[in-house]
């Protein structure tokens, strides 16, 4: 059976891991390249790293922090943040990423999904998507959260799907950093109209907010960052949470 | 030292990396002739059957010739599909023929493509599962999968059954990727390597 997939999420400024650095072991504190070993070594099912670098120039560093996570990697690997053209997908790929996720880009020119899917196929193409509901309606927001675009999430992500994105990467900005618990409708109202998978993102607080996004959300995978910082066993122990209430996982020894 | 195939279907830097994790040597021949007689053979790939089109008849017969000659081929996704008859994805596209069936579209009843990690379920002994235990799991992406025939030693369920691990002769092949399956996926890479070590013999065809 088909398990449900434990997403952490490393944003990395500057080759650093900066957000929910919690780990008391100051040897692998904010190394992305030492908490992705230790996140494989848990037993967590895929990695994303968000690039939350400011500038162009220091982008470029980007690669070699890839080569350096990716090294000793061998779980599923998405790079998002700053992925706007072809050469930029590539260079991503070639250090080491399997995916790369799109966000504003594909926004602002939604045939760059095409491009890319046609080039590296599905697979290795997610569209990111972040969401806010207003007025009654999810929206989505380009640039960080920051820039309405009128477009609404269920119709975007399904026109993302069209185009040939192979999963959808869903955040919930109402949620983002709450610790309140995913945003269960939205995930919902998303995976029950995309035959691709959804991965809920946003608002992660307790073991019981991945139960219910992966029922009531009906979600594919969850992402989260800082939940999975609270102990060294918070990826096995919520494994076996969810287990036990009948929710498939990958189990590791 | 493995050949690894490169056919420009997908980025060939994990599988490399893999394979040098479980202590193997590998190089990618520019040319048909290149191939020769290597330890073993990956075809690696994702994406869509028609980019096997790239893999030219120069190309296949190099890998027959191989192929024929003992050395073992693991296909891998794509890889492996590309070693049946061919898939209903692009129906013009004549894959190696190496194992007889056809490949086709998983059932749409559930979320296609089928992403992530998915259990194996052993048919019976095989030399590339060897010391895994039933109920591994496995990192899939894939939305066409292999018929299950004689040649498959493990099948995975999603919407349908399907072969997800084919072992016939010296020909291996794995729907999911191995080199995206953490330590169950680094021991069948080991597995196929420890094979590609042992001495080739001709072979009939499966």
């Amino acid at each position: 059976m088909l398990a449900k997939r434990l997403i952490a999420c490393l944003d990395v400024r500057d080759g650093c891991v900066v957000k929910g650095v919690q780990f008391e072991d100051l040897a692998t504190a904010g190394d992305p390249a030492a908490l992705a070993r230790r996140y494989d070594a848990e037993g967590i099912d895929e990695l994303v790293v968000l690039d939350v670098t400011a500038t162009v120039e220091k982008r470029r560093a980007m690669s070699e922090t890839l080569r350096k996570v990716s090294a000793e990697l061998f779980i599923p690997l998405t790079v998002g943040g700053g992925i706007r053209t072809e050469d930029d997908a590539a260079a991503a790929l070639d250090a080491g990423a399997d995916k790369v996720a799109l966000n504003t880009a594909a926004l602002e020119q939604p045939e760059r999904l095409t491009v890319l899917a046609r080039r590296y196929g599905s697979q290795a193409v997610v569209a990111a998507i972040d969401a806010k509901r207003t007025d009654g309606e999810y929206e989505v927001f380009s640039h960080s959260g920051r820039t309405r675009t009128t477009r609404r999430a269920v119709e975007w992500a399904r026109e993302a799907a069209d185009r040939g994105a192979g999963e959808i990467l869903l955040t919930s900005i109402d949620r983002d950093g709450t610790r309140a618990g995913f945003d269960c409708d939205l995930t919902a109202a998303v995976a029950s109209s995309v035959a691709i998978p959804v991965i809920a993102s946003g608002g992660a607080g307790t073991f019981g907010h991945f139960h219910a996004v992966f029922t009531a959300g009906r979600a594919d995978a969850a992402l989260a960052a800082s939940v999975f910082h609270f102990s060294e066993h918070a990826v096995a122990d919520l494994k076996a949470f969810l287990h036990d209430r009948g929710v498939p996982v990958r189990l590791t020894c | 030292m493995i050949a690894l195939l490169d056919y420009g279907a997908g980025n060939l830097t994990s599988v490399r990396k893999a394979l040098h994790a479980v202590g193997a040597e590998c190089f990618t021949p520019a040319m048909p002739e290149e191939i020769g007689t290597p330890s073993g053979i990956i075809i690696p790939g994702v994406g869509n059957f028609a980019a096997t089109r790239s893999i030219t008849v120069a190309w296949r017969e190099s890998l027959l010739a191989a192929v024929g000659a003992g050395v073992p081929l693991l296909g891998i996704c794509l890889g492996m599909q590309y070693l049946f008859e061919g898939s209903e994805e692009a129906p013009d596209v004549r894959g190696l023929g190496l194992l007889s069936g056809r490949c086709s579209l998983l059932p749409p009843i559930v979320k296609v493509p089928h992403v992530g990690w998915n259990d194996l379920q052993m048919r019976r002994p095989s030399r590339l599962l060897g010391g895994l235990p039933p109920g591994t799991q496995a990192y899939f992406t894939h939305s066409y999968a292999a018929p299950v025939t004689d040649a498959c030693v493990a099948t995975t369920e999603h919407a349908s059954v399907f072969a997800s691990v084919v072992e016939c002769n010296n020909v291996f092949g794995v729907q999911f990727h191995p080199e995206k399956s953490s330590k169950g996926g680094l021991q069948i890479l080991r597995s196929f390597v420890e094979i590609s070590k042992s001495p080739h013999f001709q072979v009939s065809k499966c």
